[in-house]
């Protein structure tokens, strides 16, 4: 049943929202939607790098996106610069040096629009396996660290002080990160991973009054997010990656107009 | 030997510097089982900074910090819930460990505010929100409790239950409590020992000590050592507003 590639882009894209459900949800409470952007542009490279050495591009953006991580962390011990300026500095001249890098590699044929914005031609049986395994890992792993991760969300200073180690929960959900934008790029496309992370994120704020159902919402609107997207992306013959953003955006609409309910009854 | 095993926490010539500047030197004090030290100074005198250095907070510190309990509660200064994280008071009695449903009434019974416990953390008042704080801390039932100006925005007979609670806890559950306030009646009390602090201590001692101390009243005023030294002789007449003494 793997032959098609169209249930094969389905597996891998139900696959990607149990995984960006929950550390969306992170990414919107700390406020790294930037950091996001940093390390998914940064992603380019390792794709040249799979390419170029003919490696598996998830692996390969993993190892990238988690050296940009180090750098970034680095960096901001290092200089005075603020993090948003140190943020952009990161992803775009990765993102310039990954594309500069792209066209000396004329030996191999890319699909630029593919990459950015993703392909489900794209999915392989490979892929399938380095989506679950890998997505099966990051959730076992963030479930570990979900209550330091979630007491230093709320005030580092408590979590430290009742003893829940936030320096090693947070260094923990960096790596998370790049390994959740290796599994989607292929799908998403590096531009819009983000968009992947916290539009349903984002939807599934308006509905929820817990941290807990916060992350089940983020988790079904993701799901719907892939499904509708995936089906259009078919229907209209559009790129994979902004057919299920767009899906997330209706959605995310859509609950804006349960917030109104919600402050009508209130009042 | 015996008394060495009551030890929670111990800063010797604690200090902490950010950017050059000292926000707090040279700080000795001990907190113990059962016991309760309260940290008093002006704004800017370093209690916080105290607080958190004996919380292991701050790393790059001057001198030591020994500390014998993991079991802690904080009660922080400030804290602000962003809008993007939906969370209940329920919710937050669990951030940093997992407790009973009967121990999470209790504590909230206890402050209470028991009938928040479904509401949003973030449409709590002020003085709602210090109780939840408070609840949270107690209801792990640590050793070490650290309290940061714990009744900052509670109401007037709301603030002298809190602190007899905060006294009863001390005594219940034999924890230690290390206390920032700016109520000197309340820390004539219940206090054991107070710190007076101003970018170093200035004094240190029982309540009565420190009340008589010439550096804690030019701190303070010579109103703040009445204050204090009432209470050890408060019966046969009552302090106005302006501290002169009225016959009863």
């Amino acid at each position: 049943m793997f032959d098609d590639f169209f249930i094969r882009a389905l597996i891998a894209g139900i696959g990607i929202a149990f995984v960006t459900g929950p550390l969306g949800c992170f990414v919107v409470w700390r406020r790294l939607s930037y950091f996001g952007d940093t390390l998914s542009h940064s992603a380019l490279l390792g794709v040249t790098m799979a390419y170029t050495f003919d490696l598996n591009i998830a692996i390969s953006v993993f190892l990238i996106s988690s050296v940009i991580a180090l750098i970034l962390i680095q960096l901001q011990k290092k200089t005075n610069l603020p993090g948003d300026a140190l943020l952009g500095l990161l992803a775009h001249s990765s993102l310039a040096v990954g594309l500069v890098v792209i066209g000396f590699l004329t030996f191999i044929r890319f699909d630029i629009m593919g990459l950015l914005f993703g392909d489900i031609l794209a999915v392989t049986t490979d892929d399938l396996l380095v989506i679950w395994t890998g997505g099966a890992l990051i959730l076992i792993v963030l479930k570990l660290i979900w209550k330091p991760l979630l007491a230093s969300t709320v005030n580092y200073e408590l979590a430290e002080a009742e003893g829940l180690n936030p320096d090693r929960a947070k260094a923990i959900f960096t790596i998370l990160m790049a390994a959740v934008i290796a599994i989607s790029i292929k799908m998403v496309g590096l531009l819009l991973i983000t968009g992947m992370l916290i539009i349903p994120a984002a939807m599934a704020r308006n509905i929820s009054d817990s941290p807990q159902k916060m992350v089940l919402f983020s988790i079904i609107g993701g799901l719907l997010s892939v499904i509708l997207g995936l089906y259009s992306s078919l229907e209209f013959n559009t790129s994979s990656g902004p057919s299920i953003i767009a899906a997330a955006l209706i959605l995310f609409i859509l609950s804006l107009f349960k917030i109104k309910q919600s402050i009508k009854l209130k009042n | 030997m015996n008394s060495n095993n009551n030890i929670l926490v111990k800063l010797n010539n604690a200090g902490f510097r950010q950017s050059e500047k000292w926000l707090v030197e040279g700080v000795s004090l001990t907190v113990e089982k059962g016991k309760i030290v309260t940290l008093i100074g002006p704004n800017g005198s370093g209690k916080s900074t105290t607080a958190k250095i004996a919380l292991g907070i701050y790393k790059n510190i001057e001198g030591t910090v020994e500390k014998y309990t993991t079991k802690v509660g904080y009660v922080p200064q400030k804290i602000s819930i962003d809008w993007t994280l939906p969370i209940r008071v329920y919710d937050f009695m669990l951030l940093t460990e997992t407790i009973e449903d009967s121990a999470i009434d209790e504590a909230l019974s206890l402050t209470g505010v028991i009938h928040l416990k479904n509401k949003n953390l973030g449409s709590l008042s002020g003085g709602e929100f210090q109780r939840v704080l408070i609840a949270r801390a107690i209801s792990k039932k640590p050793e070490l409790l650290v309290l940061d100006e714990p009744v900052q925005g509670v109401d007037y007979t709301g603030e002298i239950d809190l602190y007899k609670l905060i006294k009863k806890i001390s005594d219940t559950l034999n924890c230690g409590i290390l206390l920032i306030s700016h109520d000197l009646h309340m820390v004539m009390k219940a206090t054991d020992h107070v710190v007076c602090l101003n970018g170093h201590v200035c004094c240190s001692g029982s309540p009565i000590d420190v009340a008589k101390n010439n550096e804690y009243k030019a701190l303070f005023g010579e109103k703040a050592s009445q204050i204090l030294t009432t209470y050890e002789h408060k019966h046969d007449h009552v302090h106005s507003d302006e501290g002169e003494i009225k016959k009863n």
